[in-house]
């Protein structure tokens, strides 16, 4: 299986590269197009600020390439929020595969929220064997609001949208490559997936 | 609900831990990354790796550490000690620290922070502070806590927000070592004046003084070295009565 990260110049890459060889699996890191286009799964990863990484995707064109994939994709934390219509962020306009906005926490709380927050109402193949309420690690400012692409959400603060899919794309707020064993779970459950599935 | 985190603290020298620690099942008990996964299984919510070594070699054993642990550890780990431009923090994030924590550098340039918060984002840059109250007054130390300076703690802190620092690790120099709790006072007035979240340090010496900073210190996160390496207290259980006392943690 040919995993591929998608290397952009955004954020820790190397700790998803481990945690895809603790289960067992390498992956290589790449902006390749080609490279891109004949993967088996894709983990698209994004950490700092919004506006600046689209402007990477774009300087790259990885923002045409990204939409047309047909693999599943696995958008991390910035990744996630990357794939969605609109980032409030630095005003920029998102890659528009999921259909929600990302806006920022509520100015009464703590930003970012750095720690372990439960995700509930999972509703994907991505959580096989995990369980309602499972603890993940968190560390955002801005927040993907509640849609019907929602595969689990969070509370801080407000309900939010912790996990997103659509066809063969997915999002996780988390870092599954931090959250301990049921992180790693998640991220198993994604490099077994074979083929795109809807939301039950 | 977001818990509150439980977080040891590793201090390094040349690529080992210094203080010793009390692990009869650890096979090498200087080696950071077997303490590390261990801590990792035992419920640690992170782990902090203070960087104590001052020789030119530092840099690559420290980065070559950190690689190490990056590759076994999977909760999220902060390095510090001696860090003081870009470049170290790259270096650092490059082979899989989730975050770094600056000090007498962020004192000495404090547009480092700003510069670090805009090159890899708030939410990797911790600033830590080691302040000691003064005849009444809470005023920042350098150097570990060896040197005063005359900044007001809950100034500087106020400041280290807005340069765009994603979280404080504050060091009461008065409590650090004594075993007799945290510095609650002044950890509920950082708490309610800044919006980023605190990390407590200093005067862990048995549960009842974490269920504390939590609660009357307002602390979003607890530190602390020895009780945990000699086994003073478990994690686990730790969590449990944390819980118990109606603190939300990650069990």
């Amino acid at each position: 299986m040919k995993i591929v990260i998608i290397d952009y110049g955004a954020g820790n890459i190397q700790s998803i590269k481990f945690a895809i060889k603790r289960l067992g699996y390498e992956a290589i890191l790449s902006s390749d197009t080609e490279e891109i286009k004949s993967a088996d799964k894709l983990i698209f990863p994004g950490v700092g600020e919004a506006s600046s990484a689209m402007k990477m995707l774009k300087s790259t064109g990885l923002d045409k390439v990204i939409p047309t994939l047909k693999q599943p994709v696995l958008g991390i934390c910035l990744g996630m929020q990357l794939m969605c219509t609109y980032c409030e962020e630095g005003d920029t306009d998102g890659l528009g595969i999921f259909h929600a906005d990302v806006v920022k926490f509520d100015n009464q709380l703590k930003v970012p929220q750095i720690g372990w927050n439960k995700i509930y109402d999972l509703k994907s193949d991505l959580f096989t064997g995990i369980s309602e309420g499972e603890f993940v690690y968190l560390v955002h400012s801005f927040y993907v609001k509640e849609c019907a692409e929602t595969i689990a959400s969070t509370e801080y603060g407000v309900e939010y949208t912790s996990a997103i899919q659509k066809d063969n794309f997915y999002g996780v707020q988390f870092h599954p490559e931090k959250s301990s064993d049921a992180g790693e779970r998640i991220l198993e459950n994604f490099l077994k997936v074979t083929q795109p599935n809807t939301i039950k | 609900m977001l818990t509150k985190r439980i977080i040891p603290c590793l201090d390094i020298k040349d690529g080992r831990t210094v203080k010793g620690v009390n692990f009869i099942d650890l096979r090498d008990a200087g080696d950071p990354v077997e303490l590390a996964e261990i801590y990792a299984r035992s419920g640690a919510d992170e782990l902090v790796f203070l960087d104590i070594s001052a020789t030119e070699e530092k840099r690559k054993t420290l980065a070559n550490l950190v690689r190490r642990v990056a590759e076994k550890v999977n909760i999220p780990f902060t390095v510090g000690g001696g860090i003081s431009s870009v470049e170290d923090v790259d270096i650092l994030l490059k082979n899989g620290a989730d975050k770094v924590s600056i000090n007498s550098s962020a004192v000495k340039n404090p547009d480092l922070i700003n510069e670090l918060a805009a090159k890899f984002g708030s939410q990797c840059i911790t600033v830590a502070i080691d302040a000691k109250q003064v005849n009444g007054e809470w005023l920042v130390h350098l150097v570990g806590g060896k040197v005063p300076t005359d900044i007001n703690l809950f100034q500087w802190a106020k400041e280290v927000e807005e340069r765009g620092a994603g979280e404080i690790l504050f060091t009461s120099m008065n409590n650090d070592g004594t075993k007799e709790g945290f510095a609650n006072e002044a950890l509920a007035v950082l708490s309610s004046e800044l919006n980023i979240p605190i990390i407590a340090s200093g005067g862990a010496g048995n549960m009842q003084h974490f269920c504390d900073t939590f609660i009357e210190g307002k602390a979003d996160a607890a530190l602390a070295a020895s009780v945990f390496h000699f086994k003073e207290i478990e994690i686990r259980d730790l969590k449990e009565e944390l819980r118990r006392n109606g603190v939300e943690v990650r069990l």
